[in-house]
């Protein structure tokens, strides 16, 4: 794989006339397409995903994570406010802060020992004086023009935000107001809990897998587990929806019965004898029951967050770049602070069908790389986006791509194609 | 953990087999098997050292009872949509913690190769397994069965994905 993949004057690449009916696989390959994004899309206006507040409780707690290919450091400092900060020291660039988590006053440099405060200011240079009145820094030399790049954050309902960009609207407005509905409805301002992590390495472009959960279309194609159990399939109630500016959006769907119907007549997929020999991994609590039908909401929230809610498995899924062919999928499972014991291990039941063993998600993995080493070495072939029509507009049903033609309009708008 | 008198060369040499055969089936033998190394009240998990340390729960695989076990095997056989590919287990460091009423506790390392067609052969997990054996009685014979496995990989981050169970 890469083999193909060549850098071109972005200026000459001219996106296919047909519009968002169209992807042109450069976009999966090019470096210089990988690098446009990572300045204007992950280090520009955009809010990217962070963190849960559960996972820096106390003032000192810190992590690490990812903005696209960028380390930062979310932490919570001595006042309580959340900061994001970049893990490079502001003096030679080195990634200073190498434990994935932990709890500190302050954040010291290995390689010169510059040392930082909780917000990011710079609060110690050694030998700044010099030694024996010999060397040391400039006269004019500004403690506070050298602090560590901070980004702005963002936080609704226990989870964290931020983007490098400062000028950056609200969060709710950046979602807008249908997204910010489907994103309280988990989290509605009860304390969350983790559960654990899971985290893969996937040989694909980072865009593959956002498609991968705009696309309602496979979902009932690929997935025998969805489709012969009726917990994601095309003849169930179902709906896409997108933010006015297509740039993010949701699959809602009910769930169905694990019988044949018309429906599944053309899903090769479907097992309508399956069944479980543990049929405890798959009993769903109806605790959605009080907001509405829907039984899995899968929400994309440009650029890096996927919101999963299916049945009672909850989890965020960071997406984190690598290079234009390779991504890593970060999980982070979680319940309520206030789940039962029952609740969790129901939560912990179902995410057997999620991350790098899921029985759903090992489909997707696989299916990604296989797109990925499709595309790799034709990078001027294009892939063909028209089922559901060729526009943009919400879907009352699956059986469309409409929420991926919408992502791609508003790329296509970001990135100046 | 009780004694460790009697425990010796020989428990660990029956350990030993009992893990082989155990890899043997996955590596080489039938996938459908692998539910007749364990209890019927079993417990596997896959789990990342990360959530381990961290006192997490999430598994990357967690079955309960054997009926777990033969969900997982449907996914490899029949539902799961993966490319084919070979596995080889690596086990050392056996070691015999103890026996307390009659549950044997183990450890040994592990590590799994994975080759991809096309690919050169990679690590697709490694670390190490933590086991409660028994002794099958009422007429199964007198060999040791798994009661509970717990497989705690090293490094959080996983190639792709995991299709066998480790």
């Amino acid at each position: 794989m890469a083999t193909a993949a060549k850098t071109h004057n972005l200026a000459d690449r001219k996106w296919p006339e047909q519009g968002v009916s169209r992807i042109p696989y450069w976009v999966y390959t090019d470096p210089a397409v990988y690098a446009r994004e990572m300045e204007v899309i992950f280090g520009g206006a955009s809010y990217n995903y962070i963190g849960l507040e559960c996972e820096i409780p106390n003032p000192g707690d810190y992590r690490r994570c990812f903005v696209g290919d960028k380390p930062v450091i979310f932490l919570r400092d001595q006042d309580g406010d959340v900061n994001v900060i970049v893990n490079r020291c502001a003096h030679r660039g080195t990634k200073f802060c190498y434990a994935e988590h932990g709890n500190t006053s302050e954040f010291i440099c290995p390689y010169h020992q510059w040392t930082y405060d909780l917000k990011g200011k710079l609060i110690g240079v050694p030998f700044r004086r010099g030694l024996n009145k010999q060397g040391g820094m400039p006269s004019d030399f500004k403690m506070a023009d050298h602090g560590l790049d901070t980004l702005k954050v963002a936080r609704r309902g226990g989870v964290i935000f931020a983007s490098f960009d400062h000028s950056m609207p609200s969060l709710e407005d950046y979602l807008g107001a249908n997204m910010v509905g489907y994103f309280d409805r988990v989290f509605d301002g009860r304390a969350l809990k983790v559960l654990g992590y899971s985290r893969q390495r996937i040989r694909a472009n980072w865009k593959v897998k956002f498609e991968n959960l705009k696309d309602p279309y496979h979902a009932s194609l690929l997935h025998v587990f969805l489709v012969s159990f009726g917990l994601f399939r095309a003849d169930t109630p179902a709906k896409v929806e997108m933010d006015a500016t297509g740039m993010h959006a949701v699959q809602v769907a009910q769930r169905g019965a694990q019988e044949a119907t018309e429906g599944t007549s053309e899903m090769r997929a479907m097992q309508a004898d399956l069944t479980l020999a543990n049929p405890d991994m798959l009993k769903p609590y109806p605790e959605w029951a009080s907001k509405g039908d829907a039984t899995v909401v899968m929400q994309t929230i440009w650029p890096n967050l996927i919101v999963q809610q299916q049945s009672n498995t909850l989890a965020m899924r960071q997406i984190r770049t690598f290079s234009p062919e390779e991504f890593e999928l970060h999980w982070t499972f979680f319940g309520y602070a206030d789940d039962d014991e029952e609740m969790t291990l129901r939560r912990l039941r179902q995410a057997n069908l999620m991350g790098p063993a899921g029985y759903v998600s090992i489909d997707d993995s696989e299916v990604m790389e296989s797109a990925q080493s499709g595309v790799s070495p034709y990078p001027d072939s294009a892939a063909v986006l028209e089922m559901g029509g060729r526009g943009t507009e919400d879907a009352p049903h699956m059986v469309t791509e409409a929420s991926i033609r919408a992502f791609y309009k508003h790329y296509i708008r970001v990135m100046g194609f | 953990m009780a004694t460790k008198a009697g425990i010796g060369v020989k428990a660990r040499l029956e350990v030993e087999d009992l893990l082989y055969a155990y890899a043997d089936c996955l590596d080489h033998g039938d996938i459908n098997q692998w539910t007749d190394f364990f209890t019927e009240d079993c417990t596997y998990k896959l789990i990342s050292k990360e959530n381990w340390d961290l006192g997490l729960p999430l598994g990357t695989i967690f079955a309960e009872g054997r009926g777990g076990l033969l969900d997982r095997i449907a996914s490899v056989t029949q539902t799961s949509v993966y490319h084919e590919r070979a596995l080889t287990h690596m086990i050392s460091n056996t070691r015999v913690l103890g026996v307390e009423d009659g549950v044997m506790e183990i450890t040994a390392n592990y590590a799994v190769l994975e080759t991809l067609p096309n690919q050169y052969t990679k690590i697709l997990n490694s670390g190490r397994y933590l086991a409660k054996l028994v002794r099958a009685g009422d007429g199964a014979g007198e060999g040791l069965k798994i009661k509970e496995l717990i497989c705690v990989y090293d490094s959080a981050l996983v190639p792709a994905s995991i299709i066998y169970p480790v």
